[in-house]
């Protein structure tokens, strides 16, 4: 039996020569494919058929019209109604209503984002704050945000304050709600790699948690502007007084005052058009890009 | 503890074929190991009483030295990698490192959200590397694992061969004396892993980075290894070391590494047809 330690070269001598040679052309074999279709097929596969199911509602409307099933004060024509809109647009009426609303709801979108991240992280960082206060947040993204009305009312009487207050009560548990979930998704292998690498627990949580936790944020944002905006829309149609400014909420209460039909439904789609345009130029890119840079949007084939 | 050792009479190699050495007893090795475990026990309480995930576990690695852990299901090698990086302590023994050690996993487990280069990056800034240099050392990592100028693909954009190499380069950039490799070859296809066994050789003579490399594969431990250690299952115990002594290149096909491939295979059978319900 020879001494143990007898024997020195115990590993190949000489390396393989064909190895890399052999490492290289796997590299090229596996290379994953990157194919995408051509813009004006994305393009085509995601604008047309929204536009088409619009047409399809835009004839049922004209059909119910001219059967006369509700009087005209009631169900005006989708033609009335699209002049109404261009006289809104030019009298620069729509504008003032949009900006006045939207503006309200992009910042207290962004107070609620403020607000709701920390709120978020805490809760998915600290086992007992999860614990005590957690079931409270998921309890409050159930609550009716027209609720907090008359609170916010006798707290701030008719001001913006009270507005806002209604807006971040319906947005900031679901962006707090969105961020605990998305941390609660990080695969515990990024965590343990973070502890390898020598990560402290800020590090682990800014360079590990929440990156990981981005796409599952994104839907919680998502989810907070939806909210922000009926919050938004809830307060401005209950509350009228000049104090509260020309918003959107207020241009329908003027349609409902003067039983304008054509002014109630212009209002609507204006609504409509400002919550999915949201969505359209805000999230759908960021969406793209976070996705895209993760490999998690292309189709593999 | 007994180790089987195949008769030798029995068997008719050429001149390179492998020692089978039983090392019963733990190596005195002179100067600091690069890890040391030292009779250690590690016991979970469960719903079902308490389980003995490791029992007695004795263990030295000297710099520079490559280890393969061998073991069936159950042996406890999460358990142990867990201990050796400290993720979880020990219910009895110690364990000590040079350093902290670096991990490989069988998933490439890199960032998506970050470049090849940016993963690496992460690492030399934990490891303390100043901003300065991190370019350099980058583009010297991924020449290392032969990957020059993918420093900045993103993970999705890299086979998986690629991935654990930028994984290896990564575990590398943090400059530990120590890597630990949990099966980081088993979900790639075989020649796939002939490579990166090649490849990892290589770097590991360029490094001399101690290597404790825990893996199913009996082949792969042989081909790799200077020693190889059994674990038993449930609990985790070494019930057997050899000590690789193949001269010359040394690939998966080869008879030497075959015929201690079978030797050892013989080993594990045993232990665990032990285990079978009679």
């Amino acid at each position: 039996m020879p001494a143990l330690d007898d024997s020195v070269i115990t590993q190949d001598e000489v390396e393989r020569e064909d190895t890399a040679a052999v490492g290289a052309g796997l590299d090229v074999l596996e290379e994953p494919d990157r194919i995408r279709d051509p813009w004006w097929r994305r393009l085509g596969s995601s604008i047309v058929p929204p536009i088409l199911a619009m047409v399809v509602v835009l004839v049922i409307w004209e059909i119910v019209y001219l059967l006369e099933l509700k009087p005209e004060v009631m169900l005006p024509s989708p033609a009335a109604v699209w002049d109404e809109l261009l006289v809104l647009l030019h009298g620069g009426q729509a504008w003032e209503a949009i900006w006045t609303s939207l503006s309200r709801g992009l910042i207290g979108f962004a107070m609620a984002i403020v607000i709701g991240a920390p709120i978020g992280l805490a809760i998915a960082r600290f086992p007992w704050l999860r614990a005590s206060f957690g079931p409270l947040l998921s309890g409050l993204q159930s609550m009716p945000s027209v609720a907090w009305v008359p609170l916010a009312i006798l707290w701030f009487q008719i001001s913006p304050a009270m507005i806002y207050m209604v807006v971040l009560l319906g947005a900031v548990p679901s962006i707090a709600n969105g961020l605990t979930a998305g941390i609660d998704q990080v695969p515990p292998l990024y965590s343990r790699v973070g502890h390898v690498l020598g990560l402290n627990w800020w590090a682990q949580t800014r360079h590990v948690l929440l990156p990981a936790a981005l796409p599952g944020f994104l839907a919680g944002l998502r989810q907070g502007w939806a909210f922000s905006w009926r919050s938004l829309m809830a307060a401005e149609l209950i509350v009228t007084s000049s104090k509260l400014g020309f918003g959107l909420g207020q241009l329908m209460n003027q349609g409902r005052d003067l039983s304008d039909a054509p002014l109630l439904y212009a209002g609507l789609i204006l609504i409509f058009i400002v919550g999915v345009g949201v969505e359209l130029i805000m999230f759908r890119p960021l969406e793209r890009a976070i996705l895209d840079a993760r490999g998690l949007s292309t189709k593999k084939r | 503890m007994t180790t089987t050792l195949v008769d030798e009479s029995d068997l008719v190699y050429h001149e390179d074929d492998p020692r089978v050495v039983p090392l019963l007893k733990e190596v005195e090795h002179s100067g600091a190991a690069a890890v040391t475990i030292d009779s250690v026990s590690k016991v979970f309480t469960g719903r079902h009483g308490k389980v003995a995930a490791l029992d007695n576990i004795s263990l030295s690695v000297t710099p520079g030295e490559f280890v393969c852990l061998l073991g069936a299901s159950g042996c406890g090698k999460s358990t142990l990698l867990n201990l050796i990086t400290r993720l979880d302590v020990p219910t009895s023994g110690t364990v000590g490192t040079i350093g902290r050690p670096a991990l490989m996993f069988q998933e490439s487990a890199l960032f998506p959200w970050l470049t090849a280069g940016q993963n690496i990056g992460l690492a030399l800034k934990y490891a303390g590397v100043p901003k300065k240099q991190s370019a350099a050392e980058i583009d010297g990592l991924l020449d290392l694992v032969r990957l020059s100028g993918t420093a900045d693909r993103r993970v999705h954009e890299l086979s998986g061969g690629q991935r654990q190499r930028v994984a290896l380069a990564r575990a590398l950039g943090q400059n530990s004396q120590v890597l630990l490799m949990d099966e980081p070859f088993a979900a790639l296809d075989a020649i796939t892993r002939d490579v990166m066994h090649d490849e990892l050789t290589r770097v590991w003579k360029e490094t001399g980075n101690s290597i404790i490399f825990v893996t199913h594969n009996v082949r792969e431990a042989v081909r790799l290894g200077q020693r190889v250690v059994l674990l038993s299952s449930r609990p985790g115990r070494v019930v057997g070391e050899w000590k690789v002594n193949i001269k010359g290149p040394r690939t998966i096909e080869h008879p030497a590494v075959g015929a201690l491939a079978a030797e050892i295979t013989l080993r594990l059978r045993e232990e665990i047809a032990s285990h079978a319900r009679s």
